[in-house]
Protein backbone atom coordinates (compact mmCIF):
# COMPACT_ATOMS: atom_id res chain seq x y z
CA UNK A 1 0.00 0.00 0.00
CA UNK A 2 1.20 3.68 -0.91
CA UNK A 3 2.04 6.07 1.81
CA UNK A 4 2.45 9.30 2.06
CA UNK A 5 4.28 11.01 5.50
CA UNK A 6 6.23 13.79 6.05
CA UNK A 7 8.97 12.41 8.16
CA UNK A 8 10.90 15.18 9.71
CA UNK A 9 9.64 17.98 7.68
CA UNK A 10 10.09 16.28 4.49
CA UNK A 11 7.35 14.69 2.32
CA UNK A 12 7.77 11.03 1.12
CA UNK A 13 5.62 8.34 -0.25
CA UNK A 14 6.84 5.10 0.06
CA UNK A 15 4.97 1.60 -1.07
CA UNK A 16 4.72 -0.15 2.43
CA UNK A 17 3.49 -3.24 3.79
CA UNK A 18 0.40 -3.00 6.06
CA UNK A 19 1.87 -4.68 8.72
CA UNK A 20 5.28 -2.54 8.59
CA UNK A 21 5.34 -1.05 11.93
CA UNK A 22 6.27 2.79 11.90
CA UNK A 23 9.41 2.32 13.88
CA UNK A 24 10.76 -0.42 11.14
CA UNK A 25 9.24 2.13 8.49
CA UNK A 26 11.28 5.18 10.40
CA UNK A 27 14.49 2.98 10.80
CA UNK A 28 14.78 0.92 7.78
CA UNK A 29 12.60 2.35 4.92
CA UNK A 30 13.39 6.20 6.00
CA UNK A 31 17.01 4.96 7.66
CA UNK A 32 16.02 7.18 10.53
CA UNK A 33 17.82 5.37 13.40
CA UNK A 34 17.29 7.31 16.33
CA UNK A 35 13.63 5.68 17.47
CA UNK A 36 14.83 2.48 19.11
CA UNK A 37 12.98 -1.08 19.43
CA UNK A 38 13.41 -2.19 23.01
CA UNK A 39 11.02 -4.05 24.80
CA UNK A 40 8.72 -4.13 21.39
CA UNK A 41 5.50 -4.29 23.67
CA UNK A 42 4.73 -0.75 24.28
CA UNK A 43 6.14 -0.57 27.62
CA UNK A 44 9.74 0.87 27.39
CA UNK A 45 9.32 4.16 25.61
CA UNK A 46 12.35 3.74 23.27
CA UNK A 47 10.81 4.30 19.91
CA UNK A 48 8.93 7.31 21.09
CA UNK A 49 8.19 9.50 18.11
CA UNK A 50 5.94 12.99 17.74
CA UNK A 51 3.25 12.25 15.19
CA UNK A 52 0.40 15.00 14.27
CA UNK A 53 -2.81 14.79 11.86
CA UNK A 54 -2.56 16.91 9.11
CA UNK A 55 -3.96 20.54 9.63
CA UNK A 56 -3.32 20.04 13.66
CA UNK A 57 -1.64 22.48 15.58
CA UNK A 58 1.31 22.24 17.45
CA UNK A 59 4.16 19.46 16.92
CA UNK A 60 2.30 16.57 17.46
CA UNK A 61 1.77 13.78 20.54
CA UNK A 62 4.20 11.52 21.71
CA UNK A 63 3.13 7.79 20.70
CA UNK A 64 5.36 4.63 20.82
CA UNK A 65 5.83 3.48 17.09
CA UNK A 66 6.34 -0.15 18.14
CA UNK A 67 2.91 0.14 18.13
CA UNK A 68 1.65 1.98 15.42
CA UNK A 69 1.44 0.38 11.80
CA UNK A 70 3.22 2.84 8.69
CA UNK A 71 -0.53 3.13 7.17
CA UNK A 72 -1.82 4.28 10.24
CA UNK A 73 0.63 7.22 10.10
CA UNK A 74 -0.87 7.75 6.50
CA UNK A 75 -0.96 11.64 5.68
CA UNK A 76 0.63 12.16 9.56
CA UNK A 77 3.56 14.56 10.17
CA UNK A 78 5.92 12.37 11.84
CA UNK A 79 9.22 14.03 13.93
CA UNK A 80 11.61 11.74 15.23
CA UNK A 81 15.17 12.60 17.57
CA UNK A 82 16.76 13.39 14.10
CA UNK A 83 14.78 16.39 12.85
CA UNK A 84 14.85 17.83 16.34
CA UNK A 85 17.93 20.15 16.11
CA UNK A 86 17.73 23.33 13.70
CA UNK A 87 20.63 24.52 11.69
CA UNK A 88 23.44 22.63 13.85
CA UNK A 89 21.58 24.13 16.84
CA UNK A 90 20.73 21.51 19.05
CA UNK A 91 16.79 21.49 20.24
CA UNK A 92 16.55 22.83 23.95
CA UNK A 93 15.43 19.91 25.15
CA UNK A 94 18.21 18.01 23.79
CA UNK A 95 20.44 20.87 24.78
CA UNK A 96 19.60 20.22 28.30
CA UNK A 97 19.98 16.80 28.09
CA UNK A 98 23.37 17.40 27.49
CA UNK A 99 24.38 20.05 30.00
CA UNK A 100 22.72 17.72 32.52
CA UNK A 101 23.89 14.73 31.40
CA UNK A 102 20.59 13.31 31.25
CA UNK A 103 21.68 9.66 29.89
CA UNK A 104 24.21 6.88 31.01
CA UNK A 105 24.22 3.84 27.75
CA UNK A 106 22.14 6.28 25.46
CA UNK A 107 19.60 3.31 24.08
CA UNK A 108 16.62 5.81 26.12
CA UNK A 109 17.84 8.64 24.91
CA UNK A 110 16.16 9.24 21.82
CA UNK A 111 12.70 8.59 23.16
CA UNK A 112 13.80 10.38 26.65
CA UNK A 113 13.88 13.22 24.65
CA UNK A 114 10.69 13.04 22.21
CA UNK A 115 8.47 11.81 25.13
CA UNK A 116 10.13 15.28 26.82
CA UNK A 117 9.65 17.53 23.73
CA UNK A 118 5.70 15.85 24.21
CA UNK A 119 5.34 16.19 27.82
CA UNK A 120 6.73 20.17 27.65
CA UNK A 121 4.31 20.72 24.36
CA UNK A 122 1.46 20.18 26.97
CA UNK A 123 2.50 21.02 30.19
CA UNK A 124 5.55 24.00 29.48
CA UNK A 125 6.24 24.36 33.16
CA UNK A 126 5.69 20.58 34.91
CA UNK A 127 6.76 20.45 38.45
CA UNK A 128 9.10 17.53 39.31
CA UNK A 129 6.09 15.17 40.13
CA UNK A 130 4.40 16.67 36.79
CA UNK A 131 7.51 15.09 35.07
CA UNK A 132 8.34 11.74 36.90
CA UNK A 133 4.56 11.03 35.70
CA UNK A 134 4.71 12.56 32.36
CA UNK A 135 7.78 10.04 31.63
CA UNK A 136 6.30 7.21 32.85
CA UNK A 137 6.10 5.41 29.62
CA UNK A 138 10.03 5.85 29.21
CA UNK A 139 12.28 3.02 31.05
CA UNK A 140 15.90 3.46 31.52
CA UNK A 141 17.27 0.54 32.91
CA UNK A 142 20.76 2.00 33.92
CA UNK A 143 18.18 3.65 36.27
CA UNK A 144 19.40 7.24 35.23
CA UNK A 145 16.16 8.60 36.34
CA UNK A 146 17.49 11.90 38.32
CA UNK A 147 19.64 13.31 35.89
CA UNK A 148 16.86 13.02 32.93
CA UNK A 149 14.33 14.29 35.67
CA UNK A 150 16.48 17.60 35.92
CA UNK A 151 17.43 17.68 32.54
CA UNK A 152 13.57 18.03 31.76
CA UNK A 153 12.96 20.61 34.60
CA UNK A 154 16.33 22.56 33.06
CA UNK A 155 14.53 22.17 29.82
CA UNK A 156 11.60 24.02 30.88
CA UNK A 157 13.15 26.93 32.39
CA UNK A 158 14.94 27.48 29.62
CA UNK A 159 10.82 27.61 27.87
CA UNK A 160 11.82 24.67 25.36
CA UNK A 161 8.11 24.02 25.52
CA UNK A 162 7.33 27.13 23.41
CA UNK A 163 9.70 25.79 20.65
CA UNK A 164 8.10 22.35 20.25
CA UNK A 165 7.55 21.97 16.27
CA UNK A 166 9.59 24.84 15.84
CA UNK B 1 7.62 -8.89 16.21
CA UNK B 2 5.68 -8.67 13.08
CA UNK B 3 2.05 -8.93 13.13
CA UNK B 4 1.32 -11.50 10.51
CA UNK B 5 0.16 -10.64 6.96
CA UNK B 6 -3.69 -8.56 6.65
CA UNK B 7 -4.63 -6.41 3.84
CA UNK B 8 -5.58 -2.79 5.56
CA UNK B 9 -8.64 -0.47 4.99
CA UNK B 10 -9.37 3.30 5.47
CA UNK B 11 -13.10 3.06 6.32
CA UNK B 12 -14.36 6.08 4.51
CA UNK B 13 -17.53 6.68 6.98
CA UNK B 14 -18.99 4.71 9.87
CA UNK B 15 -21.57 2.95 7.22
CA UNK B 16 -18.81 2.24 5.15
CA UNK B 17 -16.59 0.42 7.76
CA UNK B 18 -20.19 -1.50 8.51
CA UNK B 19 -20.10 -2.51 4.61
CA UNK B 20 -16.65 -3.52 5.16
CA UNK B 21 -17.34 -5.79 8.28
CA UNK B 22 -20.44 -7.30 6.50
CA UNK B 23 -18.11 -8.14 3.33
CA UNK B 24 -15.53 -9.72 5.28
CA UNK B 25 -17.12 -11.52 8.30
CA UNK B 26 -15.41 -12.61 11.10
CA UNK B 27 -12.00 -12.47 9.08
CA UNK B 28 -11.72 -8.31 9.72
CA UNK B 29 -11.55 -6.32 12.55
CA UNK B 30 -11.63 -2.85 13.63
CA UNK B 31 -8.81 -0.96 14.05
CA UNK B 32 -8.87 2.49 15.97
CA UNK B 33 -5.94 3.34 18.05
CA UNK B 34 -4.83 -0.62 17.72
CA UNK B 35 -3.20 -0.40 21.71
CA UNK B 36 -4.96 -3.44 22.48
CA UNK B 37 -5.22 -4.87 19.06
CA UNK B 38 -1.62 -4.71 17.42
CA UNK B 39 -0.01 -5.92 20.64
CA UNK B 40 -2.01 -9.45 20.20
CA UNK B 41 -1.26 -9.50 16.49
CA UNK B 42 2.54 -8.69 17.25
CA UNK B 43 2.43 -11.56 19.59
CA UNK B 44 0.27 -13.86 16.92
CA UNK B 45 -2.68 -14.29 19.17
CA UNK B 46 -4.92 -12.43 17.13
CA UNK B 47 -3.96 -12.90 13.18
CA UNK B 48 -7.06 -10.80 11.48
CA UNK B 49 -6.67 -10.62 7.56
CA UNK B 50 -8.29 -7.64 7.34
CA UNK B 51 -8.12 -4.51 9.18
CA UNK B 52 -11.02 -1.63 9.21
CA UNK B 53 -9.30 1.37 10.49
CA UNK B 54 -11.98 3.48 12.22
CA UNK B 55 -9.31 5.71 14.35
CA UNK B 56 -9.68 8.80 12.19
CA UNK B 57 -13.56 8.87 11.10
CA UNK B 58 -14.57 12.55 12.82
CA UNK B 59 -18.36 11.13 13.09
CA UNK B 60 -16.53 8.80 16.25
CA UNK B 61 -14.70 11.78 17.72
CA UNK B 62 -15.30 14.27 20.23
CA UNK B 63 -17.16 14.91 23.66
CA UNK B 64 -20.62 16.57 23.80
CA UNK B 65 -23.29 17.04 26.91
CA UNK B 66 -26.59 15.81 25.47
CA UNK B 67 -29.27 16.27 27.98
CA UNK B 68 -28.58 14.75 30.95
CA UNK B 69 -25.63 12.92 29.30
CA UNK B 70 -22.39 12.94 28.28
CA UNK B 71 -21.55 11.66 24.41
CA UNK B 72 -18.31 10.10 23.93
CA UNK B 73 -16.94 9.38 20.28
CA UNK B 74 -15.84 6.03 20.19
CA UNK B 75 -12.48 6.88 18.76
CA UNK B 76 -11.99 9.55 21.40
CA UNK B 77 -8.35 8.91 22.90
CA UNK B 78 -8.19 8.20 26.99
CA UNK B 79 -6.07 11.62 26.55
CA UNK B 80 -8.59 13.87 25.67
CA UNK B 81 -11.29 12.46 27.65
CA UNK B 82 -8.90 12.90 30.87
CA UNK B 83 -8.26 16.34 29.38
CA UNK B 84 -11.95 17.65 28.19
CA UNK B 85 -13.27 20.15 30.81
CA UNK B 86 -16.49 18.71 30.24
CA UNK B 87 -15.88 15.14 31.52
CA UNK B 88 -13.87 16.55 34.37
CA UNK B 89 -17.05 18.60 35.74
CA UNK B 90 -19.82 15.91 34.90
CA UNK B 91 -18.43 12.58 34.93
CA UNK B 92 -14.57 13.21 36.64
CA UNK B 93 -14.62 9.84 37.85
CA UNK B 94 -14.39 8.90 33.89
CA UNK B 95 -11.99 11.75 33.22
CA UNK B 96 -9.91 10.03 36.48
CA UNK B 97 -10.20 6.52 34.93
CA UNK B 98 -8.73 7.69 31.42
CA UNK B 99 -5.55 8.87 32.89
CA UNK B 100 -5.04 5.97 34.62
CA UNK B 101 -4.37 3.89 31.17
CA UNK B 102 -0.77 2.82 30.76
CA UNK B 103 1.17 5.72 30.26
CA UNK B 104 0.97 8.68 27.99
CA UNK B 105 2.10 7.61 24.99
CA UNK B 106 -0.90 4.78 25.01
CA UNK B 107 -3.31 7.39 26.09
CA UNK B 108 -2.56 9.53 22.83
CA UNK B 109 -3.25 6.67 20.66
CA UNK B 110 -5.75 3.92 23.03
CA UNK B 111 -9.63 4.91 22.33
CA UNK B 112 -12.62 4.57 24.63
CA UNK B 113 -14.34 2.50 21.94
CA UNK B 114 -11.48 0.26 21.76
CA UNK B 115 -10.97 -0.20 25.17
CA UNK B 116 -14.95 -1.13 25.84
CA UNK B 117 -14.40 -3.61 22.48
CA UNK B 118 -11.95 -5.41 24.08
CA UNK B 119 -13.04 -5.54 27.47
CA UNK B 120 -10.12 -6.91 29.20
CA UNK B 121 -11.55 -7.47 33.19
CA UNK B 122 -8.62 -6.00 34.25
CA UNK B 123 -8.80 -2.60 32.52
CA UNK B 124 -9.86 0.53 33.30
CA UNK B 125 -12.37 1.91 31.37
CA UNK B 126 -14.72 -1.23 31.39
CA UNK B 127 -15.28 -0.44 34.99
CA UNK B 128 -15.07 3.30 35.11
CA UNK B 129 -18.44 1.98 32.66
CA UNK B 130 -19.79 0.08 35.03
CA UNK B 131 -19.73 2.36 37.96
CA UNK B 132 -21.18 5.21 36.29
CA UNK B 133 -23.75 3.23 34.91
CA UNK B 134 -23.10 4.51 31.08
CA UNK B 135 -24.00 2.24 28.27
CA UNK B 136 -22.82 1.68 24.89
CA UNK B 137 -24.32 3.07 21.26
CA UNK B 138 -24.12 0.31 18.84
CA UNK B 139 -24.30 1.07 15.23
CA UNK B 140 -25.63 -1.95 13.09
CA UNK B 141 -27.16 -2.28 9.99
CA UNK B 142 -30.34 -2.00 10.99
CA UNK B 143 -29.29 1.64 13.02
CA UNK B 144 -28.42 2.53 16.41
CA UNK B 145 -29.10 0.53 19.86
CA UNK B 146 -27.86 1.16 22.90
CA UNK B 147 -26.36 -1.41 25.45
CA UNK B 148 -26.15 -0.46 29.04
CA UNK B 149 -22.81 -1.24 30.82
CA UNK B 150 -24.29 -3.93 32.73
CA UNK B 151 -25.47 -6.29 29.42
CA UNK B 152 -22.41 -5.17 27.58
CA UNK B 153 -19.73 -7.06 28.92
CA UNK B 154 -20.64 -11.13 28.24
CA UNK B 155 -17.56 -13.04 29.14
CA UNK B 156 -13.88 -12.75 29.48
CA UNK B 157 -12.49 -10.30 26.91
CA UNK B 158 -16.48 -10.82 25.17
CA UNK B 159 -19.07 -8.19 24.51
CA UNK B 160 -22.90 -8.13 22.73
CA UNK B 161 -21.27 -6.91 19.79
CA UNK B 162 -22.20 -8.66 16.86
CA UNK B 163 -19.41 -9.13 14.16
CA UNK B 164 -21.20 -6.85 11.67
CA UNK B 165 -21.21 -3.90 14.36
CA UNK B 166 -19.55 -1.14 15.51
CA UNK B 167 -19.38 1.07 18.83
CA UNK B 168 -20.13 4.57 17.91
CA UNK B 169 -20.51 6.22 21.01
CA UNK B 170 -20.37 6.39 24.93
CA UNK B 171 -22.79 7.76 27.47
CA UNK B 172 -22.47 8.52 30.48
CA UNK B 173 -24.97 10.38 32.85
CA UNK B 174 -24.17 13.58 33.77
CA UNK B 175 -23.42 14.39 37.96
CA UNK B 176 -21.32 17.14 38.59
CA UNK B 177 -20.35 17.29 41.83
CA UNK B 178 -21.09 13.70 42.94
CA UNK B 179 -18.47 12.04 45.11
CA UNK B 180 -17.08 9.26 43.52
CA UNK B 181 -14.13 6.80 44.36
CA UNK B 182 -11.34 5.09 41.92
CA UNK B 183 -8.88 2.71 43.65
CA UNK B 184 -6.60 0.50 41.27
CA UNK B 185 -4.08 -1.79 43.05
CA UNK B 186 -1.15 -2.85 40.90
CA UNK B 187 2.31 -3.89 41.31
CA UNK B 188 3.99 -2.53 38.78
CA UNK B 189 3.28 1.35 37.54
CA UNK B 190 1.60 1.82 34.30
CA UNK B 191 -0.20 -2.34 34.63
CA UNK B 192 -3.53 -3.53 34.83
CA UNK B 193 -5.24 -3.50 37.58
CA UNK B 194 -4.67 -6.69 40.21
CA UNK B 195 -7.88 -5.37 41.79
CA UNK B 196 -9.88 -2.12 40.85
CA UNK B 197 -12.89 -0.93 42.40
CA UNK B 198 -15.15 2.54 41.63
CA UNK B 199 -17.88 3.85 43.31
CA UNK B 200 -20.16 6.64 42.57
CA UNK B 201 -23.33 7.41 44.04
CA UNK B 202 -24.34 3.84 45.13
CA UNK B 203 -22.93 1.86 42.06
CA UNK B 204 -20.05 0.20 43.22
CA UNK B 205 -17.97 -2.15 40.45
CA UNK B 206 -15.05 -4.44 40.19
CA UNK B 207 -12.18 -4.84 38.09
CA UNK B 208 -10.88 -8.33 37.58
CA UNK B 209 -12.68 -10.07 40.04
CA UNK B 210 -14.02 -12.47 37.26
CA UNK B 211 -14.29 -13.05 33.61
CA UNK B 212 -16.25 -9.23 33.41
CA UNK B 213 -16.31 -6.20 35.41
CA UNK B 214 -18.47 -6.98 38.35
CA UNK B 215 -21.19 -4.57 40.36
CA UNK B 216 -20.51 -5.49 43.67
CA UNK B 217 -24.32 -5.81 44.12
CA UNK B 218 -24.39 -7.24 47.91
CA UNK B 219 -22.63 -4.25 48.85
CA UNK B 220 -24.37 -2.30 46.81
CA UNK B 221 -27.93 -3.55 48.86
CA UNK B 222 -26.46 -3.07 51.94
CA UNK B 223 -25.70 0.67 51.52
CA UNK B 224 -28.95 1.11 50.32
CA UNK B 225 -30.08 -0.07 53.30
CA UNK B 226 -27.93 2.52 55.43
CA UNK B 227 -25.21 0.14 56.43
CA UNK B 228 -22.32 2.25 57.18
CA UNK B 229 -19.38 2.24 54.34
CA UNK B 230 -16.76 0.40 56.01
CA UNK B 231 -19.17 -2.67 56.77
CA UNK B 232 -20.84 -2.44 53.33
CA UNK B 233 -17.52 -2.86 51.87
CA UNK B 234 -16.91 -6.03 53.81
CA UNK B 235 -19.53 -7.67 51.34
CA UNK B 236 -17.41 -6.67 48.33
CA UNK B 237 -16.74 -9.92 47.40
CA UNK B 238 -19.86 -11.88 48.11
CA UNK B 239 -20.46 -14.04 45.03
CA UNK B 240 -17.30 -13.27 43.22
CA UNK B 241 -15.00 -16.01 41.65
CA UNK B 242 -11.89 -13.97 40.53
CA UNK B 243 -9.06 -16.02 38.94
CA UNK B 244 -5.60 -17.00 39.90
CA UNK B 245 -2.49 -16.24 38.27
CA UNK B 246 1.03 -14.64 39.39
CA UNK B 247 -0.06 -11.78 41.00
CA UNK B 248 -2.81 -12.77 43.14
CA UNK B 249 -4.51 -15.86 44.02
CA UNK B 250 -8.27 -16.02 44.57
CA UNK B 251 -8.18 -15.41 48.34
CA UNK B 252 -6.60 -12.58 48.53
CA UNK B 253 -8.15 -10.96 45.31
CA UNK B 254 -11.68 -11.17 47.68
CA UNK B 255 -9.67 -9.41 50.41
CA UNK B 256 -8.44 -6.66 47.86
CA UNK B 257 -12.32 -6.81 46.40
CA UNK B 258 -13.22 -5.62 50.14
CA UNK B 259 -10.21 -2.89 51.31
CA UNK B 260 -10.70 -1.40 47.96
CA UNK B 261 -14.21 -0.84 48.04
CA UNK B 262 -13.99 0.58 51.54
CA UNK B 263 -11.31 2.77 50.22
CA UNK B 264 -13.32 4.02 47.20
CA UNK B 265 -16.48 4.21 49.28
CA UNK B 266 -14.29 6.64 51.71
CA UNK B 267 -12.68 8.38 49.01
CA UNK B 268 -16.10 9.49 47.48
CA UNK B 269 -17.53 10.73 50.96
Amino acid sequence: MQVELTVNGRRRTDEVEPRLLLVHYLREVCGLRAANVGCDTTSCGACTVLMKGAGEPGGGTSVKSCTVLAVQANGQEVTTAEGLATGGDLHPVQAAFRQEHGLQCGFCTPGMVMATVGLLSENPHPTEAEVREGLEGNFCRCTGYHNIVRAVLAAAQADAGTEVGA
Amino acid sequence: MIPAPFDYVAAQSPAHALDLLDSHGDEAKLLAGGHSLLPMMKLRLAAPSVLIDIGRLAELTGIRAEGDELVIGAATPHAALAASELVRADAPLLAHAAAQVGDPQIRHRGTIGGSLAHADPAADLPMALLALGGSVDVLGRDGTRNVVADDFFTGFFETSLAEDELIAAVRVPRRPGQGWGYQKFVRRANDWAIVGAAAVGGRIALANMGPVPLRARAAERALAEGVPAAEAAELAADDTEPGEDVHADRDYRRHLARILTRRALEQRG
